[in-house]
């Protein structure tokens, strides 16, 4: 990627903290900004000054420990939580001049449906278990505008033709399906308003390894074919080697390192990422 | 009369209660106006949150009228007539033209309602996206920001489903274009009478605690896809058997002796009229 590129999404800033704070964790300096929680008010702080930016096509990989503040972050840009703050800016809409977090609810469900796509790594929390899985994606066009049964059959069962769930089965509701086409369909869901920006949340997590497989090949397939900008949270070093063109490590809520995944991977400069690195068998 | 209570049952304190809740509902037409609702000595489910109404609304020169599913004389139709005459004195009709207080459980007369009445509807499920959305204060947030997807995506299942939108009542309207709400399980039948309804419908459900309400000449849609659109039942070559009514809400019997299938008119005191003034078929 080059650096004149314009970023689909760029990140600047966020903090997320849990609790109200005081005088002596406020005050950077002092040593509890070693641990993402003060030692005195006992207030988290979950996400702390995280920045980053994700060009056209790009897959941006984010690796961190458990409690390193990842899913925190994805949650915050799917305004699933509120941001104590920061500023989120996405070309594609009002040029990337707003803050998405200060737009009002009604603008963030908007581009919730039309500019973002989020995969759960729990599937309870993306899908609608008691509706069927075509109107689990028919539930984003209708909230993007569409009224037209036929035409949103078709594009259901495109997609999901697409994450290859037989056809037969796309009436069905997910919560008879097994834990990788559960996920499959999420995959479809977040896909369904051809949004640029796809979240992806530790999507394979808990999938034995041959579904994992699968599900990978999918989202590398599609990213091809529609060149869409992923940002994705692992933990597995695989999964990142696998998909990530550039990646972040977090640890206690902060980036303690960037680079092109390659990079990282063959030479971690910070101590906890050469740790991670070495703990990979 | 009883003398024992006060005038309609209620003290004045509480009659002004749930009429300035009934005040809001009319200002904000289809808005779920909380109130609360009392303890009647009619069972919660039996109308409690309509009687409510009416007996806040009914005063010395009221006449009353009160429908049970088309009829009556129903036990639950007489046993409201008979509390509100009881502590109101006040006279009770069979012929919608005369009353100018109609309570009607899941009915709206086939007579035209005038500007001189008042139609209450006894509400048992006033959230139209409760089964799409369990939680209450979620479903107050999508209400607040007129995010109605779920509203559509509960029609599109009924399609994907039965091939065709199945709700027998009940069918979700939008009111003046901002508020969907449940018109209370009248029939399909029965929701083109709210569209621009020369007589105020309020609408109260007493177990849920929300009274709303459609103003007069308020306009009122069925929600429906463009290539589904909303039909009413019809009941084509059909007439009543008794009165020989076309056009009307009719209902199925069948004799079981001849195993034949007759139709008969659903609302008893339109039929009964009918015959009075034009005389058997």
């Amino acid at each position: 990627m080059t650096g004149f590129e314009v970023p689909v999404l760029s990140v600047k800033n966020l903090n997320k903290q849990y609790g109200p704070g005081c005088l002596y964790c406020k005050d950077k300096s002092s040593d509890s900004l070693g641990k993402n929680y003060c030692q005195v008010c006992g207030t988290v702080y979950a996400c702390r000054d995280v920045s980053f930016e994700v060009f056209p096509g790009e897959v941006l990989g984010i690796v961190g420990e458990s409690g390193s503040g990842k899913s925190t972050l994805m949650q915050c840009l799917y305004f699933d939580q509120e941001v104590t703050a920061g500023g989120a800016f996405v070309s594609s809409y009002e040029n990337g001049e707003k803050n998405l977090f200060q737009e009002s609810s009604q603008q963030q469900r908007y581009i919730r449906n039309h500019i973002m796509g989020k995969v759960y790594q729990n599937p309870l929390l993306g899908l609608r278990m008691n509706f069927s899985s075509i109107g689990n994606i028919a539930e984003k066009l209708i909230a993007a505008g569409s009224n037209h049964v036929g035409v949103m059959e078709d594009r259901g069962t495109d997609l999901l033709n697409k994450v290859n769930i037989p056809v037969h089965r796309r009436k069905e509701a997910p919560k008879n399906f097994s834990g990788g086409m559960q996920q499959r369909v999420q995959i479809a869901k977040a896909l369904s308003n051809n949004p640029p920006i796809l979240l992806l949340d530790e999507v394979t997590t808990g999938l034995d390894l041959s579904v994992q497989a699968s599900v990978l090949d999918l989202i590398k397939g599609l990213q091809r074919e529609l060149s869409i900008s992923i940002v994705l949270v692992s933990h597995d070093l695989g999964v990142i080697r696998m998909l990530a063109d550039r990646t972040l490590v977090m640890l206690e809520g902060q980036v303690i390192e960037e680079g092109l995944t390659d990079q990282i991977l063959e030479d971690p400069q910070h101590p906890y990422t050469q740790q991670l690195v070495h703990s990979l068998l | 009369m009883n003398t024992a209570y006060n005038f309609a049952f209620f003290d004045e304190g509480s009659k002004r209660e749930i009429r300035r809740a009934t005040l809001k509902a009319i200002a904000i037409p289809g808005y779920q106006v909380p109130f609360a609702s009392r303890e009647m000595p009619i069972g919660r489910g039996w109308g409690t949150g309509g009687l409510q109404l009416t007996l806040s609304l009914i005063g010395k020169r009221d006449v009353l009228k009160v429908i049970d599913q088309g009829s009556d004389e129903s036990v639950n139709a007489v046993n409201i007539k008979k509390l509100v005459s009881d502590t109101t004195g006040i006279i009770t009709t069979d012929y919608t033209a005369e009353a100018t207080l109609i309570q009607s459980r899941h009915r709206i007369p086939e007579v035209p309602l005038t500007k001189d009445q008042i139609l209450v509807l006894q509400v048992p499920l006033p959230e139209p996206l409760r089964y799409y959305e369990p939680s209450e204060s979620e479903t107050k947030k999508l209400h607040a920001e007129k995010e109605y997807s779920g509203a559509w995506l509960m029609l599109f299942e009924q399609i994907m489903k039965y091939g065709s939108m199945t709700t027998g009542a009940d069918h979700p309207v939008l009111v003046h274009d901002r508020y969907v709400m449940a018109p209370s399980p009248i029939p399909r039948f029965d929701n083109s009478k709210m569209n621009a309804s020369e007589a105020l419908i309020l609408l109260g459900a007493g177990r849920e605690k929300k009274v709303y309400a459609v103003p007069p000449y308020t306009k009122v849609v069925s929600l429906d896809f463009e290539d589904f659109p909303f039909e009413p039942e019809t009941f084509e070559d059909k007439q009543c058997r008794l009165c020989g009514s076309t056009g009307v809400f009719l209902d199925e019997l069948v004799d079981e002796l001849t195993d034949e299938t007759v139709y008969q008119c659903n609302d008893t005191s339109y039929c009964l009229e009918k015959l009075n003034t034009v005389g058997v078929k």
